[in-house]
């Protein structure tokens, strides 16, 4: 497949599978205002994914539209990074997820405000306001929780120390990635994971969380390859396109 | 002390020039919280440029039950509103 195809693929996949899971906390949330706040952020995500669908669509040049990318791909055609596929055990989980998600995500939309290929660099121009609050938001309930009381501080801990491992997969690269940095289209991700590693190491110090130590990375997503919970988040998001195909809103 | 968050009020400036609006209330632990949910439960579609939230234990009103002594008077004294000037055209629209 095309290194352009393929990197916006890495991308919508990654902002498609974490806003899915996102939105089941529509109505399940803690407290009203977080649903709300996680419904908003969901529906930011697959704004994004819409966006960067369109490009890997036109690039691609066989027709497909977003939803067919979407609704009409099988599980190793997924390339999201694992980490947004790790299911939703708790509260502390889901947040902690998104940390991580953000405090990559943000470094890399101001990089790709930047990037030579246009599209690309519109998408990032748009979406780089949204991403900045979401990762205002999740930072502020990182450092609260961690730094709250024994119970949230030992639940915050878990998600951590059950995600930190699957958050390199967000910054694993491969020679998609090298041709597109030689050609101009991707900044130097050099740089991404710099920002990523001052981002969590300041934010986890202020909410007295541990990073683990241990470098355990898990990493794959970007090739197809996924963790047991992924082939259910499919089924439930592609089983009315796919029952229904020629359904219309 | 009670566990639940405090209650705020959200006041919403929906342009330049415009005063801010009461638009309603949520739970929050703190004025910081309180603007961020504030941001997500009352902005989604484009309302607002500004945000102000108060709790709503520091506002004060009057008991409702005290409602006749202090807002019945004025009813029977029209002549406090500005409606018997005659107004020349050429005043235009005031």
């Amino acid at each position: 497949m095309d290194s352009l195809v393929t990197f916006c693929l890495r991308m919508g996949d990654t902002t498609l599978i974490l806003g899915q899971q996102t939105a089941a906390w529509c109505g399940h949330a803690p407290v009203l205002e977080e649903d709300i706040a996680f419904a908003n952020m969901g529906l930011d995500l697959i704004g994004q994914t819409q966006l960067w669908y369109e490009i890997a669509a036109e690039a691609e040049g066989r027709g497909r539209t977003p939803d067919d990318l979407a609704f009409f791909r099988t599980e190793r055609q997924f390339l999201n990074a694992q980490l947004v596929e790790r299911p939703n055990t708790d509260f502390a989980h889901a947040l902690m997820r998104q940390y991580l998600f953000d405090a990559w995500h943000l470094p890399m939309q101001e990089a790709l405000c930047e990037s030579g290929h246009e599209a690309i660099r519109d998408l990032a121009r748009k979406s780089v306001k949204e991403v900045r609050y979401h990762i205002n938001r999740s930072r502020d309930l990182i450092v609260r929780l961690g730094d709250g009381s024994d119970e949230s501080r030992a639940k915050m801990q878990a998600a951590l120390d059950a995600l930190w491992p699957y958050a390199a997969d967000l910054m694993a690269t491969d020679a998609v990635e090298e041709t597109l940095a030689a050609q101009g289209v991707l900044p130097d991700l050099a740089r991404v994971r710099r920002a990523f590693e001052a981002e969590t190491a300041a934010t986890m110090a202020r909410a007295t969380l541990d990073i683990p130590a241990n470098g355990h990375a898990r990493t794959g997503g970007r090739t197809g390859i996924h963790t047991e919970t992924m082939g259910y988040i499919l089924a439930e998001m592609q089983q009315v396109p796919r029952s229904y195909p020629d359904a219309r809103w | 002390m009670s566990k639940e968050w405090p209650l705020w009020e959200i006041f919403i400036r929906g342009q330049h020039g415009l005063s801010h609006r009461h638009v309603g209330s949520l739970h929050a632990p703190d004025a910081e919280m309180a603007l961020k949910n504030a941001r997500d439960v009352y902005t989604r579609r484009n309302e607002g440029m500004s945000i102000w939230v108060v709790e709503s234990a520091k506002i004060t009103a009057f008991d409702p039950d005290t409602a006749e002594q202090n807002f019945a008077a004025p009813k029977s004294k029209v002549y406090r509103h500005p409606s018997f000037f005659e107004i020349p055209d050429d005043v235009g629209a005031m």
